[in-house]
């Protein structure tokens, strides 16, 4: 894990979370009108929001659970292995 | 002894014709037999032959009836036929003319389903405007499936590829029989309960309408219509339609292709972030370009506006004023210096020495030590026996007071 550079709060953001961000940064900084050092400040932590989201896809691993649901179809017995390469 | 009467085959034809149309039962009636020598005509009439293991019957479904049909008759389906008995005259052939045709055995079935499908959109559970649309991006996917099947590895498959960011919620269920549709309404109400899930699929591989029945169930379409969140079904392959399918928010018409639908796909977001990345590049380097450009700007306007410009201008008056001054001076030096040389000039014809050259003398009296003393002017500065010194215009000599006068 890499974890250079990149604020705390970067990486327990959501892909979903860092994505609607990163676009409102750059809605941001291609309004213009910024002063300069802030449209900087805006585009490191868009360039961070980036990272993270692509980060947030490289690190994703799908989980599969199960729920119970009413009317017994325990009796099925099936067993779901996550770690199976699909068929 | 009569005459045999001799028919011509088309009055025969003709007469055979009548009889069968004249026999009511003829003219409405359902025929069950197996499809054999299935053609369609490039008009879209359909030719067949219904057969069982002793006969065969020719039939003809016209397009007018066969663009209704709900179902692809097949060879060797079982079918029922309904229409009336006449004669193709040309080949003198009888036949079917067949207004409507069923799936034998199933014919059941397909009224209740068109019953169903017709008094639910009634209803208005089929409307558009109800359709729900799927978040964009569902941390939660909910799908109600039988955990042994196939369409749940093809959904895996593709969210795991295209979205792994999803957490899968299983709910299981039986996906056919008849213990099946209140299974399913129960795996789907257990998702929709819960209020992380984000989305749901309603999912079954393909099967034959038996197979398929299951979603076909009237509870089933209500509780996907009550459901709170949205619901995609994919039932069978892309020619099956289900009650299930017209009441989902979206159908999808495979597995596969619902577990497309309910998640973004990975490598257009990773495109999609890559572009909002160069979007901030660009951003950036047009601010920063613009900055500049402005910098720029203000620097020039700084150096037009700059008092530098002044002191430089006061320096130049200054170094005239210098100038100027200096060339007063001189003027008023070569002034004096006239005057100058004007007065020596008058001097000199005032001088002493003029007058000696014109033969005055001038006579000092010398001191008793020698030194020169003050020019005599009068008799009583000397006496007798006075040194004195006689200035002529070309030198001095020495001279004595002599006598009394």
């Amino acid at each position: 894990m890499n974890h250079h550079s990149q604020e705390p709060d970067l990486e327990r953001l959501s892909f979903e979370d860092a994505f609607h961000e990163l676009e409102a940064v750059v809605q941001q900084l291609e309004g213009g009108d910024l002063p300069l050092e802030e449209a900087i400040a805006l585009y490191e932590r868009g360039m961070a929001l980036a990272g993270r989201c692509g980060q947030a896809l490289d690190a994703a691993e799908l989980r599969v659970q199960q729920v119970a649901v009413a009317g017994g179809q325990q009796q099925l017995g099936f067993f779901l292995d996550e770690d199976e390469p699909p068929g | 002894m009569n005459q045999p009467r001799v028919w011509t085959v088309s009055q025969l034809t003709n007469h055979v014709q009548q009889v069968l149309e004249e026999h009511a039962p003829f003219q409405d009636l359902w025929l069950m037999g197996e499809v054999s020598n299935l053609t369609r005509s490039s008009a879209g009439h359909l030719y067949f032959t219904l057969k069982d293991s002793r006969a065969a019957m020719s039939c003809v479904m016209w397009r007018s009836a066969a663009a209704f049909l709900s179902w692809r008759p097949q060879q060797g389906d079982a079918a029922l036929a309904h229409g009336h008995i006449s004669v193709y005259a040309a080949r003198g052939a009888y036949q079917l003319y067949v207004d409507r045709l069923q799936p034998a055995g199933r014919g059941d079935l397909h009224a209740r389903f068109e019953a169903l499908r017709d008094r639910l959109k009634a209803e208005g559970l089929f409307e558009a405007e109800r359709k729900r649309p799927c978040p964009p991006f569902p941390r939660v996917v909910g799908v109600a499936t039988s955990p042994q099947a196939a369409a749940l590895r093809d959904v895996l498959h593709v969210l795991r590829r295209r979205y792994p960011l999803a957490r899968v919620l299983l709910a299981p269920t039986l996906v056919q029989g008849e213990l099946a549709p209140p299974q399913i309404v129960a795996a789907l109400r257990a998702l929709d309960a819960r209020d992380d899930v984000d989305v749901i699929l309603l999912v079954r591989g393909g099967g034959s309408l038996e197979e398929l029945w299951a979603f076909n169930d009237e509870a089933l379409a209500r509780a996907i219509a009550a459901s709170r969140h949205p619901v995609i079904t994919g039932v069978g392959h892309e020619t099956d339609f289900t009650i299930a399918d017209f009441v989902a928010d979206l159908r999808a018409p495979t597995p596969s292709v619902a577990a497309e639908m309910a998640v973004p796909d990975q490598a257009e977001l990773r495109q999609r972030v890559a572009d909002r990345a160069a979007q901030l590049r660009g951003g950036l380097a047009q601010q920063l370009g613009q900055a500049r450009r402005d910098l720029g700007e203000q620097q020039r306007a700084l150096q037009r506006l700059s008092p530098q410009g002044r002191i430089d201008g006061d320096r130049q008056r200054v170094d005239e004023a210098v100038h100027r001054a200096e060339r007063a001076l001189v003027h008023r030096l070569a002034l004096h210096r006239a005057a100058l040389d004007g007065a020596g000039a008058r001097l000199l014809a005032l001088s002493p020495l003029a007058t000696l050259e014109r033969g005055y003398a001038i006579v000092r009296r010398r001191g008793p030590d020698g030194s020169e003393g003050l020019i005599v002017r009068r008799v009583d500065q000397v006496r007798a026996g006075d040194g004195l010194v006689v200035q002529v215009q070309d030198g001095e000599f020495g001279a004595v007071v002599g006598g009394e006068s």
